[in-house]
């Protein structure tokens, strides 16, 4: 991989931590209310994840989606401004944090209920298999998710109609509060798969060169005809469920042990040569391979830089989303009704 | 100018949209080799091929909901949900997904989805397979509905619901597959919302809705008999409702008669009965009356079932209950 790759990867990295630190200041600052599910800690999964996806492929996500969204491309401020409620949100401000809907850029929306990324994806991958494109849908979702009807029914149509998509499996090993073990008879989400002989993988979530070159090899995968495919990424959420969850179900020395092993901290001693490999976490140290070390070449300058111009980025879309104008109710309705024609939709129907 | 039934004309409607429009496909349980439950989609698999006349798991959830990912990206799909009470499984799709996904996503998305339902109550199928769900699909804002009383609305209906962009439910009713109708094919559509003075009449409007339109135009025959004179609209639509057509004809005859095959207690009929005395009310001569369901599950019995439905000579005794009660009836 080539050093821009890597800095463009480390780069979203930093963004997603600082947009998702930024929105829980705005949450505390009483700027954006309901549910806010964030990210920290997962980084790895989304950003090496979508990282190896095309512009022609297609997202589907939760309600814990503003990363994905920010890494596929969508601005800043477009996605504060949805946090904040506003008009200039990429969902006119009638979505709110769990519903980012991006059609340009092929964003098929943030979804609250759990399971429903899995019929939705399975829509939008019937649909390009039926014009025989070679696109890729990716479907996220948790390790909850996976008790579901819908992931059994969904799984199954796609492999039965050899459908183009990507099941990403985000496993912070919790559903709200309650640990996998408690939940999943088989705590190896990956192997459910092959209920469906779907080809399912299990990979290190925190290290975001492993999700990369396994969701690069999965979506060779899908776009070349092969049908659906799994990957599992065992990950970690640093904060609670959503900001109105202080978490305290989960044993102190499991957060620490997660947090030492910070996918952030990691990616950039993994791109870095010049760190001294005895400050940093052991797990780490393991994923320090020969060909990040020299092809990183990423310096606590270069670092520092990136973090000012994210920190930037994101209070600027702070301010944005604070300034901007709330919808109106005519704007609700429109939005209601666009798809709506009360007129005749066909002109005498023998035509 | 021909004679169908009303399955062969949901048949034709299904493959002249198939025809039509590339990015029109159907599936369902049994919709393909088997040709389908009630016949709608006979022939269409061996004409169309199996991406656009796809045979389905039993996964009602799953394949709605692959309905409304596929209309977000552009097609038109036609999910037949084998009966309305299968629906009930799919309905984190119809009412979670399709009707809030164009809404919540400020209008970006269409939502070009159909979805075919037969329900009602047909001849002993027992409590789980006897329901009439309109009530609770009407409470839902972002969906569309259509209850087709005839081949020909049927016809029309179902091409349109296919070609608009929001999403549109599709009510067949079960004892209507097998009757006949004419349909004009070349005949052009009223829109898919506008309800029908079936009959004219001068001393009260019954309003009605699929089955219970034919029952209702018996209704009024007997009733013209004794020289009572009762309007029929057939609504045709549940949502939007076109309150236009009603309050037309209750100001003109000053009473109201609602038959609905569905449960009385917070059922259609309650809709129509308060929208319509706050539109008519100071031309109301009576208050608006109801024949509808019984509040309870469907009784396998066949004399208990049909008693639990309004029959022909419910809606005589109501009309004539309707005229009794109001002031200055001259008869
Ligand atoms: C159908 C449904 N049931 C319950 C909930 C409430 N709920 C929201 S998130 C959640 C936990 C989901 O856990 P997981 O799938 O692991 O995702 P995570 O939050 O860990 O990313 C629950 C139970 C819901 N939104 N939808
Ligand atoms: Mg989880």
């Amino acid at each position: 991989m080539d050093r821009n790759h890597l800095l463009a990867m480390l780069r979203d990295m930093l963004r997603a931590r600082a947009f998702e630190e930024a929105a829980a200041q705005s949450y505390a600052q009483g700027d954006i209310a309901g549910f806010l599910h964030l990210y920290p800690g997962e980084e790895a999964v989304a950003v090496g994840v979508l990282h190896a996806s095309e512009p022609g492929d297609y997202i589907v996500s939760t309600y814990r989606e503003h990363v994905h969204a920010l890494v596929r491309g969508i601005p800043a401020r477009a996605l504060m401004a949805e946090l904040f409620g506003k008009k200039t949100g990429v969902s006119s401000g009638l979505g709110g944090s769990m519903h980012l809907f991006d059609r340009e850029r092929r964003f098929l929306g943030g979804y609250a209920i759990v399971g429903e990324t899995f019929p939705i994806a399975l829509g939008a991958a019937y649909a390009v298999a039926y014009r025989r494109l070679p696109e890729a849908v990716i479907c996220f979702f948790g390790d909850g998710a996976v008790n579901q009807g819908t992931f059994h029914e969904s799984l199954n149509m796609a492999a039965l109609w050899k459908l183009p998509i990507f099941f990403v499996c985000e496993n912070n090993h919790y559903q709200i509060g309650t640990e996998i073990h408690r939940h999943s008879a088989l705590t190896d989400v990956y192997k459910r798969a092959c209920a469906y002989g779907i080809p399912a993988e299990q990979v290190d979530g925190m290290d975001v060169l492993a999700v990369h070159g396994a969701a690069q090899r999965a979506l060779d995968r899908v776009r070349s005809g092969d049908g659906p495919q799994f990957l599992e990424l065992t990950t970690y959420r640093y904060r609670g469920h959503s900001m109105a969850d202080p978490g305290t179900y989960r044993p102190a020395a499991e957060l620490k042990a997660y947090e030492a092993a910070d996918p952030i901290a990691a990616a950039i001693h993994e791109f870095s040569f010049q760190y001294p490999s005895g400050q940093l976490p052991q797990d780490c140290l393991q994923r320090f391979t020969e060909h990040c070390c020299t092809a990183g070449q990423v310096d606590e300058a270069a670092i520092a830089r990136l973090r000012q111009e994210v920190q930037a980025e994101m209070d600027d879309a702070r301010q944005f989303a604070k300034e901007s104008p709330a919808p109106s109710l005519e704007d609700a309705w429109a939005a209601l009704t666009r798809n709506h024609r009360l007129e005749i939709l066909m002109e005498g129907v023998g035509a | 100018m021909s004679e169908w039934l009303y399955w062969q004309a949901l048949n034709r409607a299904l493959d002249a949209e198939l025809a039509a429009d590339d990015s029109v496909f159907t599936l369902g349980e049994d919709v393909g080799l088997y040709g389908g439950t009630y016949r709608v989609t006979e022939g269409l698999l061996a004409k169309y091929g199996e991406w656009r006349v796809r045979d389905t798991p039993i996964s009602e959830n799953s394949f709605t909901g692959l309905g409304v990912g596929a209309a977000m990206l552009g097609l038109r799909p036609v999910v037949e949900i084998m009966t309305v009470n299968f629906a009930l499984l799919a309905m984190d799709a119809i009412v979670n997904m399709a009707a809030k996904i164009p809404f919540m996503s400020g209008g970006q998305f269409p939502m070009g989805l159909t979805l075919r339902m037969p329900g009602g109550v047909a001849k002993q199928l027992g409590a789980q397979h006897s329901q009439r769900l309109e009530a609770m699909f009407m409470g839902v804002p972002g969906l569309r509905m259509v209850v087709p009383s005839t081949p020909q609305d049927a016809y029309w209906q179902l091409r349109q619901a296919i070609r608009s962009d929001d999403p549109v439910i599709v009510l067949e009713h079960e004892l209507l597959y097998f009757s006949k109708g004419e349909v004009d094919e070349g005949a052009s559509a009223p829109p898919i919302h506008q309800a029908l003075l079936r009959r004219e009449g001068r001393d009260l409007t019954c309003i009605a809705y699929s089955r219970m339109v034919q029952l209702t135009l018996l209704a009024a025959e007997e009733l013209a008999k004794e020289g009572i004179e009762m309007a029929v609209i057939d609504l045709r639509s549940l949502s939007p409702i076109d309150w236009k057509t009603c309050a037309d004809s209750v100001n003109s005859t000053h009473r109201c008669l609602i038959v609905e095959e569905d449960c009385q207690f917070a059922g259609a009929g309650a809709e129509l009965a308060a929208t319509l005395q706050e539109q008519c009310f100071y031309l109301l001569d009576a208050p608006i009356g109801r024949v509808a369901g019984l509040p309870i599950p469907t009784p396998f019995n066949g004399d208990l079932e049909a008693a639990s439905i309004p029959r022909v000579e419910d809606i005589v005794q109501a009309a004539r209950k309707q005229l009794g009660q109001s002031k200055g009836v001259s008869r």
